[in-house]
């Protein structure tokens, strides 16, 4: 395989990602202008974080008047799930310079890992695109970027031209359910997520929306339990219906 | 300006985990247990996300038939689960709350 060949290969694998990741970024521009944040910031973040579920809890603690030590550990939280994405992809680019790990990492979203690790698992580490194997998710990456750029701008312009009564914010959480019930595969996913929306729920009156935070500690100890208890009684594997 | 450094802050932390592992391979293991713990992330956080805008939609605690957030929710969940595509969810999820905010 070429490096042009590489290129376009990743950009093609991209393709039908990108139609779903267009809607999610116009109504995070929407939300983002709707909460108050300003043209530039709203698609600053879209440019300087590149996260979407990030941005939009983000904009979401934003129009509540969040403490800002609170926002930003709140989007560690939920990009938390790209260590494990880091660790995924390094044995591929373990060949690499410096400046082709800091470009491709700040690329490595949920979409453009979900392109590159099919491909290298495909591949195999010794495969004959070996050296040009960077250039895959070059194309997937970048590809994902400008959609998502041009996306959120253009939620960005229609927002200021939505009226509140369409309810447009209700789209925060249908997207959240839509990435999340297709996971829940197994009893500890599904113990995560029920102990964390109870205790969100309970909790959603402490200060500075704290309750977020602790929600997501418990509800991953509770996971975590649960994971344990499974392979105690000797069902390491167990699967919910 | 305070708007922006939060933003930046964000971006750092963001990047950070994104490049972690990609900048330390080889030379530090990640520990199982927090491989698990990872692993249970996104139903975590997102859940914690979703319950509150169900079930506190005016800032208080509603369970009957009035909330309309509540009864679109769980027909969105219903369409996830049975489809798992994301734009059919957010379409019938939007869909059914402005009919039943039309009927209310």
């Amino acid at each position: 395989m070429t490096s042009r060949s590489a290129f376009i290969e990743g950009v093609r694998a991209e393709l039908p990602i990108l139609v779903g990741v267009i809607p999610f970024g116009m109504i995070y521009g929407v939300l983002a202008v709707s909460a108050g944040l300003p043209v530039s910031v709203a698609q600053g973040m879209s440019v300087v974080v590149f996260a979407g579920s990030a941005q939009f809890v983000a904009a979401q603690l934003f129009r509540s008047a969040t403490p800002a030590v609170v926002i930003v550990i709140t989007t560690f939280i939920v990009n938390l799930r790209h260590l494990l994405y880091s660790a995924s992809l390094a044995p591929y680019l373990k060949h690499l310079d410096w400046t082709w790990k800091a470009l491709l990492a700040y690329l490595l979203t949920d979409e453009a890992y979900a392109v590159a690790i099919i491909h290298y698992h495909r591949t195999g580490i010794e495969s004959a695109d070996w050296p040009h194997r960077h250039l895959y998710f070059l194309g997937a990456g970048l590809a994902l970027w400008l959609t998502w750029q041009a996306s959120t701008a253009s939620g960005i312009l229609l927002g200021a031209q939505i009226p509140a009564g369409w309810a447009l914010d209700f789209t925060l959480a249908l997207t959240f359910i839509a990435l999340v019930v297709p996971t829940l595969r197994d009893w500890p996913s599904v113990a995560a997520s029920l102990s964390a929306g109870v205790v969100a729920v309970a909790a959603a009156n402490l200060p500075y929306r704290l309750g977020l935070i602790a929600a997501a500690i418990i509800g991953i100890g509770v996971g975590l339990l649960t994971e344990s208890r499974q392979s105690a009684v000797g069902r390491p594997e167990g699967k919910a219906p | 300006m305070s708007t922006w450094l939060i933003v930046l802050a964000m971006g750092i932390v963001t990047y950070l985990t994104r490049l972690s592992l990609i900048a330390l391979f080889g030379r530090i293991e990640v520990p199982s247990l927090v491989q698990r713990s990872l692993r249970l992330v996104p139903a975590a956080v997102l859940s914690a996300i979703i319950f509150p805008e169900l079930l506190r939609p005016g800032g208080t605690l509603d369970l009957s038939f009035a909330n309309v957030r509540l009864l679109a929710g769980l027909l969105a969940v219903l369409v996830a689960w049975r489809t798992k595509r994301v734009s059919l969810t957010i379409g019938v999820g939007m869909v059914a709350l402005w009919i039943l905010l039309g009927l209310s």
